[in-house]
């Protein structure tokens, strides 16, 4: 951390970058960014928008179980939670006849409702509302490492499995015909998602965290024609957003994690139009 | 080329033919394929026919795994014993995907071939791969295209060049050239069956083009349910009757006659 405070002082000799809390948000929006960028652009060609969702909504009851164990800090309970729902999704989509988009939707209304009951108790919702919205600015270092551990995940997750995930999202039957176990790395991929999400949901905030998953991935597909430019254009759409949105939410004073969506918003508005071909 | 073929040789003699025996697919309640018993040679490519719904996809997709299955499919060698697990190529109907996504055909050879990220580029070496695959289709000048922005035509000949590389021992095509014109159709078929003949392949095409089916294949299964008669094209389609039943049920005993081959499967009351 001393390391990027100094790189810090040396390279943004601007007053907004001599707190050392926008120092630890810049760091924290430089690593969510691409993180979210990277899984993104798959959760948008498996066409997961709603499950990804899902999981952030969910998100409420994971706090609410957390708090009434009696965590401070209920991370790791929301990391389980968000965990094993992932897992039940995916088999309810396998068992059940119903369509995907019924299973996932009644889900999540489910847990929102559950959530807020939960934590509603005695009115003390008030106090979770931050998780609605997301606070980046009060990030601590700990936590920065977390976000860097999490990102060095996908990564890593990327490098080995990427191809896979890749040919499961163009068609099942073929990869099945390749030898890949569809299911499983299907499971896989969710329960992943489900970790990126919960991970960064208090700093991005529950009611906006999805936008910042798909729009980077959405605008970056509109003007890209293959899986390398894909993936370019949506982590510097990220950065970009970031950057800026952390700044403007400064001068602002104005949410973060809610100033950089809108600006990614702008991005996806922009590609709608630059669109080459009208496929 | 020629080299590529003559390895390609060598690999696939480690399959000689599939037997399916007592095969049957069940989804939840519903009966949808029973005694299906079918023998499948190297070199010979298998037309499956029949009405909608009689389970011709079904019994595709239970071969490549994706559905359960009853019975028991043997992948045998010359001396028939079982032989490794073959390598199944598949050629879906239609790719159903999201039409915007930046896949490119290279992105989808790159995936298929190689372990290394797609989304961090590509060896030359597994590029002139892919473009060797689809120049072997016609196609190889599609190799930048975008998924999204190829023709019908243009996606099963991709789709094709895809399951033969690696050469495969079983290649399972479902309706490859449905929507496709009569030209692309006839295209499509004398590659289908020049491949045949050069990497002593074991075809099974589900069509319902039976002029196709009845210049390119060597053998044809009706199948409805369970395997309603099976025989050389000639056999089978020269039959006015049958050629009225498909879509009914059943070879009438007239047939049965005629054909003298491999008749199986009950026939309903």
């Amino acid at each position: 951390m001393e390391f990027w405070y100094a790189f810090v002082n040396q390279f943004i000799p601007f007053a907004w970058a001599s707190h050392e809390f926008m120092k630890n948000a810049l760091l924290a929006v430089l690593l969510v960014g691409p993180m979210f960028a990277i899984m993104g652009t798959m959760v948008v060609n498996n066409k997961m928008a709603f499950y990804s969702d899902t999981i952030g909504h969910s998100s409420l009851t994971g706090i609410a179980i957390g708090v009434l164990l009696g965590f401070q800090d209920p991370l790791w309970i929301m990391l389980i939670f968000s965990v094993v729902l992932a897992v039940a999704i995916s088999i309810l989509k396998l068992i059940t006849t119903s369509s995907t988009d019924t299973v996932i939707g009644s889900v999540s209304a489910i847990m929102v409702a559950l959530g807020i009951v939960l934590l509603s108790r005695g009115g003390g919702f008030a106090k979770f509302s931050r998780f609605l919205i997301g606070d980046i600015l009060s990030i601590t270092p700990g936590e920065v490492l977390l976000l860097a551990i999490a990102l060095g995940g996908v990564l890593l997750l990327w490098s080995i499995m990427f191809n896979r995930f890749l040919l499961i999202s163009v068609n099942q039957s073929i990869a099945l015909s390749r030898g890949i176990p569809v299911r499983l790395v299907e499971i896989l991929f969710c329960v992943a998602t489900a970790i990126v999400v919960t991970i960064s949901i208090q700093w991005v905030g529950i009611l906006i965290i999805n936008a910042f998953l798909i729009l980077p991935a959405a605008a970056a597909r509109n003007v890209t024609g293959n899986m390398m430019h894909y993936h370019i254009v949506a982590v510097l759409i990220t950065i970009f957003s970031g950057v800026a949105g952390l700044l403007l939410s400064y001068y602002w004073a104005t949410a973060t994690g809610a100033t950089i969506v809108l600006i990614t918003a702008l991005f996806y508005l922009a590609t709608l139009f630059m669109k080459p071909r009208l496929a | 080329m020629v080299n590529m073929i003559e390895t390609m040789q060598d690999n696939a003699c480690g399959l000689c033919c599939t037997k399916l025996e007592g095969f049957g697919v069940s989804i939840g309640k519903t009966e949808i394929l029973r005694d299906i018993n079918i023998h499948i040679h190297c070199g010979e490519l298998t037309a499956l026919i029949g009405p909608n719904g009689g389970g011709k996809s079904t019994l595709l997709k239970a071969i490549l795994g994706e559905i359960p299955h009853t019975g028991a499919i043997k992948f045998l060698d010359a001396s028939e014993q079982k032989s490794r697990k073959p390598i199944v190529g598949y050629v879906p109907q239609r790719l159903d995907f999201d039409q915007g996504a930046p896949v490119s055909v290279m992105d989808l050879f790159a995936a298929s071939l190689s372990t290394r990220p797609v989304c961090l580029g590509y060896s030359r070496k597994l590029r002139e791969r892919a473009a060797a695959s689809l120049a072997h289709v016609q196609a190889d000048h599609l190799l930048k295209r975008r998924l999204g922005d190829l023709s019908g035509g243009e996606m099963q000949r991709v789709l094709l060049a895809l399951a033969l590389d690696p050469v495969p021992d079983l290649l399972l095509m479902d309706e490859p050239v449905s929507g496709v014109d009569a030209r692309g159709k006839e295209l499509f078929y004398q590659l289908v069956s020049n491949l045949r003949r050069q990497y002593d392949l074991s075809i099974i095409l589900v069509s319902h083009d039976l002029d196709m089916v009845a210049r390119y294949a060597d053998r044809i299964v009706l199948l409805n349910q369970t395997v309603l008669c099976t025989g050389a094209p000639v056999e089978v389609l020269t039959n006015e009757k049958l050629l009225k039943a498909y879509g009914q049920i059943y070879c009438e005993s007239t047939v049965q006659n005629q054909l003298q081959p491999n008749i199986a499967g009950g026939v309903p009351a």
